[in-house]
């Protein structure tokens, strides 16, 4: 057994307690005390500011009230049962929408994010693949449906359009970024057997990205039902457009009807897309 | 990986018949549904008008250059409450998303009520775009800038408790125990032991989503929910074409600058 | 001061982690629990500050009976046995001061620990405990900015400015080179001696468990199949406790550590 041992740490303990600081505060995030205070005089002023737009005025709010315990109502229960056919057939149309133009939308997306990806393409192509995916994120899907209204018509193909293209930038983006990040040497090694550029991806880039560009095709494929609800506001075919004339005709019964069925498909299309995911794994 | 014998002697294939006759069913069927999805929408579609659509393009393209450089000084409110709007509605997003995430999160909330509850706030506030929430909130709030900022902020939501309830689930759950262990209680254990870890987070979400917000506030005027969209909706119903294109370009720049801002603090945060 | 007796742990799985241990451990005693991994040594230091629920048996710390105190009664209680973690289990994001001052939860209420409000005697306490262990200059640090020994030793401060009767240790020294383990098993050892401190010190290698403890616990499968002095580790005690190897270099080893141990500097 072994005595315990004094060496090191004399006892520098007892005699000096007055040594010891009595107060101890945190440091703040920003050291500099008058920046620190600048940036909540910025914030504070912007806040102001900021509110002073809103312009609330108290009694519109009050007279909304009401309006709003209607609408809540209707939801107690959902009105199912009246317009029902217009409703399945708002859905189904989103639906297909959705399905459509993810395929389409991926389809295209897979030779601009190879293009994208530093890794595989030449500079000229980056650049290139870069912009149209700089394009497709800038502008939301719905600004995209109005155009395509303008151009293609009233109707869900003005809609399929939009989404296809907006899926490009979601999709081509993470698919670039899935392969800029995947692993040179397996990458090396493939291209070393002497495989050509297409044997090249398909042996060494493809089963890397693979499982988890499944995984968000199925997550760009509820992005797309979900939008799908909202392009039909400004004439772009399927549920939003069902749902556009439900409000516009007060029949908030039908509107929650509506609304319900929205969650309850994306809530199934995220339980499937993790499903997938985990089975794809 | 199968291999099998043949009068050649042993050789291999990819899959087994069986699993490749499993593939092509499949295959198949998702054919045949995509086939039947394009005949649904192409029914309803004019063909005359798609075929002629790039003339129509070509069309408005020249209508829209030059665009209308004066208009520029009638943008300038409108932007300022596309930025309120998004920064506002972000603030009140994180107010209400903070407490949800941690009623969703597993390991911080055992009761399962509770925890169905808050998934089930954070599914509505994700499913419904936040152009429907203005449509909502505008027939109950009435036209104007606050309609807008309420409905960004409910269709956040949803988003920023859930990336933060995520990582509220992964944080290291030794840290926490460390805490438990000097005998902290419950709320001293939150503040010490979990806040900490997810702070991060919750700053690096909140920057995310204002960003987003920027990109999806430019459009709520469409249904008379403030902001840039509004002059949007206006110049597009009067076909006033050099308008339109000022705008996009703004909204192109403020998308830009918004997106160089989130990055440079992001940057700073972590 | 600290007695077990009949002590089990059941998982949901069915298994026993713990199969009835016994153990009396006086106060000011250093006592090594041994055995291979998977012995239920972290689950059986857990059931003594029941961050793992026993299933079975009791636990007394200066004869009250720990296995029933309501949770508030537990946290008092918890307040008295420090802590020290494998992975040193610091919080990393918040700064080492805010560490050490996280010992004193169990003692101050909720507004004032999340306003960093502590009373001047803590921060005292904190302070002298940092400059004891060396690490007075590093106190504003962020935990995740020190390496594997500063945190351990900052871990060690959070422990006993809890001021508590016994320390819990479990594997102190996994994640740490064979200079450092030292350094801290002896850190933990004088603190122990200063303060007169019961503890149970978990830990895989049996050569810092003899230089270190004045007895020596060996647990196997949940059932304790040594309990005595550190020079009574012969081989064929290892073998019981560990399975069958060549254990001669490691009983070789403990035997020349005095002198070595004693030419370290910290």
């Amino acid at each position: 057994m072994m005595k315990p041992k004094m060496k090191s740490f004399k006892m520098q303990t007892k005699s000096q307690d007055s040594a010891y600081p009595t107060v101890w505060k945190k440091s703040p995030f920003i050291k500099n005390d008058f920046l620190r205070w600048l940036v909540f005089l910025c914030i504070a002023l912007y806040l102001a500011a900021a509110l002073g737009t809103m312009d609330i005025d108290l009694n519109r709010i009050k007279e909304g009230l009401p309006r709003a315990q209607r609408f809540l109502d209707s939801f107690f229960p959902p009105n199912f049962a009246d317009n029902r056919g217009v409703v399945w057939e708002g859905i189904a149309e989103s639906i297909w929408m959705a399905i459509i133009s993810t395929v389409a939308g991926i389809a295209l997306s897979i030779p601009v994010g190879l293009g994208a990806a530093r890794n595989l393409a030449p500079a000229w192509v980056y650049l290139i693949c870069r912009g149209i995916i700089a394009a497709s994120r800038t502008f939301p899907e719905i600004i995209l449906a109005i155009f395509a209204v303008k151009l293609f018509g009233f109707g869900p193909f003005a809609g399929f359009v939009a989404l296809a293209l907006g899926t490009i930038g979601f999709y081509a983006k993470l698919l670039a970024e899935d392969i800029e990040n995947s692993s040179p040497s397996q990458a090396e090694a493939v291209k070393a057997t002497g495989a050509s550029w297409f044997q090249w991806v398909n042996y060494s880039i493809q089963p890397q990205v693979m499982p988890r560009m499944i995984g968000l095709s199925v997550y760009r494929l509820d992005i797309n039902f979900r939008e799908s609800a909202v392009v039909g506001i400004v004439g772009g075919g399927g549920i939003g457009a069902t749902l556009n004339t439900a409000f516009s005709r007060y029949e908030f019964d039908t509107a929650a009807a509506i609304l319900l069925i929205i969650i309850l498909i994306v809530m199934v299309l995220e339980y499937a897309s993790s499903f997938l995911r985990k089975w794809v794994q | 990986m199968p291999t099998y014998q043949t009068s050649a002697g042993e050789s291999w294939k990819h899959r087994t018949s069986r699993e490749q006759w499993i593939r092509w069913f499949f295959w198949l069927i998702g054919i045949s549904i995509i086939a039947y999805a394009w005949q649904m929408i192409s029914e309803k579609t004019v063909w005359f008008f798609v075929v002629d659509a790039p003339s129509q393009a070509a069309d408005i393209a020249s209508r829209m250059v030059p665009p209308k450089w004066s208009y520029l000084n009638k943008l300038w409110k409108p932007v300022w409450d596309t930025l309120n709007i998004a920064t506002l509605g972000t603030v009140i997003a994180m107010v209400i998303a903070a407490p949800v995430a941690f009623a969703a999160a597993r390991n911080t909330t055992p009761n399962i009520f509770v925890r169905t509850l808050a998934l089930f706030i954070i599914v509505s506030s994700r499913s419904v775009n936040s152009l429907i929430w203005a449509l909502i909130l505008v027939f109950i709030l009435g036209p104007g800038v606050l309609a807008g900022t309420i409905a960004i902020g409910l269709r956040s939501v949803g988003f920023c408790a859930k990336l933060i309830y995520e990582s509220i689930e992964e944080i290291d759950r030794t840290q926490v125990e460390a805490i438990e262990a000097t005998g902290a209680s419950g709320p001293q254990k939150m503040i010490f032991g979990i806040l900490p870890q997810v702070l991060p987070t919750i700053a690096g979400v909140a920057i995310y989503r204002w960003d987003i917000n920027i990109r999806e506030s430019t459009i709520l005027g469409l249904v008379g929910a403030g902001g840039i969209g509004l002059q949007l909706n206006g110049s597009l119903n009067t076909l006033a074409w050099t308008q339109v294109s000022m705008i996009l370009l703004v909204i192109l720049f403020t998308v830009f600058i918004s997106e160089w801002v989130s990055a440079k603090v992001r940057g700073a945060i972590i | 001061m600290l007695q077990l007796s009949e002590l089990k742990k059941r998982y949901n799985t069915g298994d026993y982690a713990l199969k009835g241990v016994t153990l009396d451990i006086p106060k000011g005693q250093v006592l090594a629990l041994i055995g291979p991994s998977g012995a239920g040594k972290s689950t059986l230091i857990r059931c003594v500050n029941r961050l793992v629920e026993p299933t079975s048996g009791s636990v007394k710390l200066k004869e009250i009976e720990l296995t029933r105190l309501s949770s508030s009664a537990l946290r008092r209680a918890r307040r008295k046995m420090g802590m020290i973690f494998q992975e040193y289990a610091l919080v990393e994001r918040l700064t080492v001061m805010e560490n050490v001052l996280s010992g004193r939860l169990g003692y101050v209420g909720f507004w004032r620990s999340y306003l960093r409000n502590f009373s001047s005697s803590d921060i005292q306490e904190a302070y002298r405990l940092l400059d004891r262990v060396g690490l007075k200059h590093m106190a504003d640090k962020r935990a995740d900015e020190l390496s594997g020994g500063q945190r351990q030793r900052v871990g060690i401060c959070r422990a006993l400015i809890q001021d508590p009767d016994v320390l819990l240790v479990d594997e102190p020294t996994a994640s740490l080179d064979p200079k450092t383990s030292r350094q801290i098993m002896r850190l933990i050892q004088e603190l122990c001696f200063e303060r007169g401190l019961t503890a149970i010190i978990n830990i895989h290698d049996v050569f810092l468990a003899q230089m270190f403890s004045q007895r020596v616990v060996g647990l196997e499968l949940g059932n304790v199949v040594y309990d005595g002095p550190p020079d009574g580790l012969t081989p064929e005690v290892l073998t019981r406790i560990y399975g069958e190897e060549d254990w001669s270099a490691t009983i070789k080893a403990a035997e020349g550590a005095d002198d070595e141990a004693e030419d370290e500097e910290f």
